[in-house]
């Protein structure tokens, strides 16, 4: 198994890549005979050919491309496991380039838990129709009927004894043929890698140091620049002292355009010197006026909004409410604050073709962003992905891959590899947005639901790229500078801010409304479950204090409302694996619990948590937590666990810690010392159990357990001490001033 | 010339005496193992060893360690012969992305050196200031078990 990084020996194979799959006469004719064919399944829907997927090359290797591309979740592992077990081949023959812009099926943006469901489901569907046209081709060659070959790691053998292989059945010229999402796929009794647990492909050369990630490329000429931002959103440069920078050590290049400032030189401490000094000269007119993180849910609600309500379900005249009970609830800017902050390398060579290195997660729209903002074709921009440190969403990758094509164009021929510091990327990339929820309940005399209302804000969770230079961060500091577009929010199915903001419950009457606001307090864009983080938080929590009034234990509680079979049985899983029923209360500690669907159409999870809170100083430690979920048919179980347990505890950091500080003079929040994050004493034991759909879509894992994981930690907290923290982070001085309310 | 001693073999580095360490081993001598994390010795992510303790290389300049043993994570093993360490972190699939992985291990060996049976919650002392933003810490502290566990 290979997972390519020497992009060079790929691109100079790709004009010989030659394969085939010939479509036997009588496959055509059926093809020709069916009118109207069905949508094909996941990513084939837009990318039909099964070229487009899989190639098989004359050394036996056989290439699988994919538009998806590996974020640390896992995916390049899980879509290997799927073909290698359609095609009938040993992971080992299988080398994989995803996220290429010149040679990858566009599959879009790696984001939304999408990857199983569209790269998965379609790698499963063209494998599968591959291995059937190839078995058609042996039954021609070997004189076998197709349903009597027997295939082993891609040799095929007859009946008789006679075998062939399929790179000697690939005839030599390469045939598009497109897929038909219809051959059959493999029962559980026949796969080798579904369903198990393998080391993931990329682990080993992480854990060794050899060349995997885009840190670790260093082109022949290779040089480094960086990039001085400004230090305000809004701050315009004045002046620097461009001549003395370009006097300094081993300096290349210094560019500015507008208040866009970088430089480029020799060596990395060089480009990191020249670019302190030049910040030290430059001068910059500052805003007068700008929101500030204290006052943002103030400023949330003193905005102009859109409204729409995505929800109205009136309550049924026969209902009575017995109190009507309201609560409100904030969220802060979070950030994803990766550990690797956003690396990209940029060249501009003589065919004119800009070439980037990324570790973004829409290599297509960003390169067509990036091919806006240098007045370029965007066949001239060629984006390739390369793995980064995990990005949680659109975080500083973009924006990086443009520094460099800038950078990049100002030094034709010369690799410029661009490195955010630590403060950039803390600084500039875009947070998840602040949010403030309004609950209100009606309930009757048995303290059940009767009526429900949730009103959200929000800023936008989607700045993405998009095909829009825009939407990059250095176009907008030009001298011509590339306007930001008005963002929108994304409707249904998948919801942005609103997301998982309608109740799974079933209550009576329901009402949700939307307040979206496109203007900005902090730069903000899409982080790991958009704004179903916060919803979810709130309606969990709200429910919560509902059961409580009602004196009504939460889990039941939650099931009394709930009919969904699904979501039924993982609050039932999680509960029994936690020890709900035998729980005994100690003074001080307390237990809670919450679910969620992820997007309503996706993952289900529930989470219990157990906590301790020290009433003298409100801080709250995390004893254990338990998360059940489905995510339909599992192709890697220990990848989903990693994916459920890793979200808990990034989400378990966003909730006891988390928030953004800024002001006037710009974002406070540098550094892991004014932006701290969970750590190895703090996090708790987690224990993941799963229930295995086998037959049933996939429906994606990555971002199922963090709003559940939100709610269950503050229904914990209420729990040992009795006391509700609505507004986010908990951190100990909320909580002692619940305490002491 | 700066000579500087990686992985057992002396090496001749033209930067100047304070250029970091991180910058010297990835750029000049092309070690992919240490990592630029922060530049402030915050995260751990560049950890490499030095005579025997675990340093961060991206506030180490080349002159401060002239003459010393700097281990890399290349230093303890490959893909095809990996040390104990890397080896559990590959079985126990101990990362999501994996970027602070590089530290994790460093800081590790150091910790097994000096304490080969270690608890859970000496391995968690030890690993507390390197940060890992996936949340894989529960793996990590697995892998670094189970190496404990290997002759």
């Amino acid at each position: 198994m290979n997972i390519e990084t020497n992009r060079r020996d790929l691109l100079k194979g790709a004009g010989a890549l030659v394969l085939a799959f010939e479509l036997p006469a009588s496959e055509a004719a059926a093809q020709q005979a069916a009118a109207a064919p069905p949508p094909l399944p996941g990513s084939l829907r837009n990318n039909p050919k099964v070229s487009s997927w899989l190639r098989i090359e004359a050394d036996g290797k056989i290439r699988l491309l994919v538009g998806k591309v590996e974020l640390g979740q896992g995916i390049l592992t899980a879509v290997s496991q799927i073909c290698a077990d359609e095609l009938d081949i040993d992971m080992k023959r299988l080398s994989i380039t995803s996220g290429d812009t010149w040679l990858s099926p566009n599959e879009g943006t790696t984001a939304g838990s999408f990857s199983m469901p569209d790269c998965g489901t379609a790698v499963r569907a063209v494998s599968a129709d591959a291995r059937r046209i190839l078995l058609g081709l042996a039954s021609q060659k070997l004189g076998a009927e197709a349903d009597k070959l027997v295939v082993s790691d891609g040799t095929v053998r007859a009946p008789d004894g006679k075998q062939t292989t399929y790179w000697e059945l690939v005839s030599g010229q390469e045939l598009e043929v497109p897929a038909t999402g219809k051959s059959p796929t493999k029962p559980a009794s026949a796969r080798k890698y579904i369903g198990k647990n393998i080391t993931r492909i990329d682990i080993p050369p992480k854990a060794t140091g050899s060349l995997i990630w885009i840190q670790d490329l260093r082109p022949d000429g290779m040089v480094h620049g960086r990039v001085v931002r400004p230090p305000q959103y809004d701050a315009k440069l004045i002046n620097a002292d461009l001549d003395a920078a370009r006097k300094l050590p081993g300096v290349i290049e210094v560019v500015r355009d507008g208040s866009f400032l970088g430089v480029v030189a020799q060596r990395e401490e060089q480009a990191i010197n020249a670019a302190a000094a030049l910040r030290q000269s430059a001068r910059w007119d500052m805003p007068k006026e700008a929101p500030a993180s204290d006052t943002v849910h103030d400023w949330l609600l003193a905005q102009k909004t859109k409204d729409v309500v995505i929800k109205d379900q009136a309550k049924p005249a026969n209902l009575t409410a017995a109190a009507t009970i309201e609560q409100t609830y904030k969220r802060p800017f979070v950030m994803h604050a990766s550990i690797g902050p956003s690396t990209a390398i940029g060249t501009l060579t003589e065919d004119g073709v800009m070439t980037v290195q990324t570790h973004s997660q829409s290599v297509f729209e960003t390169g067509a962003a990036i091919a806006q903002m240098l007045g370029m074709d965007k066949t001239k921009v060629r984006m390739q992905h390369v793995q980064g440190c995990a990005c949680y969403g659109h975080n500083g990758a973009d924006d990086a891959a443009a520094d460099a094509a800038l950078l990049a164009r100002a030094v034709p021929g010369k690799p410029v590899r661009i490195q955010w510091s630590r403060n950039d990327e803390h600084k500039w990339e875009p947070y998840n947005s602040a949010m403030l929820l309004k609950t209100k309940a009606e309930v009757d005399a048995k303290g059940d639901i009767i009526d429900w209302r949730f009103e959200l804000w929000s800023t936008s969770h989607g700045t993405r790229p998009g095909n829009n230079a825009g939407n990059l961060l250095p176009a907008r500091h030009l001298a011509k500078p590339f306007p930001m577009p008005e963002p929108v929010n994304g409707g249904p199915p998948n919801y942005a801010a609103d997301r998982n903001a309608i109740p799974l419950y079933d209550f009576p009457g329901q009402k949700v409304t939307t307040h979206f606001i496109s203007s900005f307090a902090a730069r903000a864009s899409s982080t790991r479950g958009l704004g179903a983080y916060s919803n979810v938080f709130a309606i969990e929590s709200f429910i919560d204090e509902l059961a409580a009034r009602a004196k009504v234990d939460p889990l039941e509680y939650r099931l009394r409302h709930l009919k969904d079979e699904r979501g039924r049985a993982v609050l039932q899983k999680a509960a029994e694996t936690f020890g709900w029923s035998n729980f005994k209360k100690q003074p001080g500690r307390g237990r809670g619990i919450a679910f969620a669907r992820y997007k309503n159409l996706a993952a289900f999870t529930a989470i219990v948590v157990e906590v301790d809170v020290n009433a003298a100083t409100g801080k709250i430690r995390v004893l254990r937590a338990v998360a059940a979920n489905d995510s339909g048919e599992v192709v890697s179980p220990d990848g989903v666990k990693n994916q459920i347990e890793g979200g808990l505890i990034q989400s378990l950091s966003w909730t006891l810690k988390e928030g953004v500080r800024y002001d006037a003079s710009g974002v406070r929040s540098e550094d892991w010392t004014s932006y701290p994050i969970l750590t190895f004493t703090e996090v708790p034991p987690v224990e993941v159990v799963l229930i295995d759909r086998p037959g049933t879509p996939f429906l994606g894992t990555g971002e199922a357990s963090q709003g559940p994981t939100s709610a269950a930690l503050a229904n914990a907290v209420f729990d040992a001490v009795g006391v509700r923290v609505r507004d986010l982070p908990l951190t100990p001085a909320r909580v002692k001033a619940a305490i002491n309310a | 010339m700066t000579a500087l001693k990686v992985n057992g073999r002396t090496q001749d580095v033209s930067a100047p005496d304070d250029a970091p360490l991180l910058y010297v081993l990835r750029n000049d001598l092309k070690y992919n193992g240490p990592k630029y994390g922060c530049g402030l010795s915050q995260c751990g992510a560049c950890t490499v060893i030095i005579d025997g303790q675990a340093v961060r290389s991206c506030v180490t300049s080349i002159g401060s360690v002239v003459g010393q043993e700097i281990t890399t994570l290349e230093g303890l093993g490959d893909m095809s012969a990996p040390h104990k360490l890397q080896k559990a972190f590959m079985d126990e699939n101990a990362a999501q992305c994996g970027y602070c992985m590089n530290g994790m291990i460093m800081r590790a060996k150091v910790l097994l050196d000096n304490n080969p049976k270690p608890t859970d919650g000496e391995i968690r002392q030890a690993l507390d200031g390197n940060l890992c933003r996936c949340g894989a810490h529960n793996r990590i502290v697995r892998a670094v078990l189970r190496a404990s566990q290997e002759a």
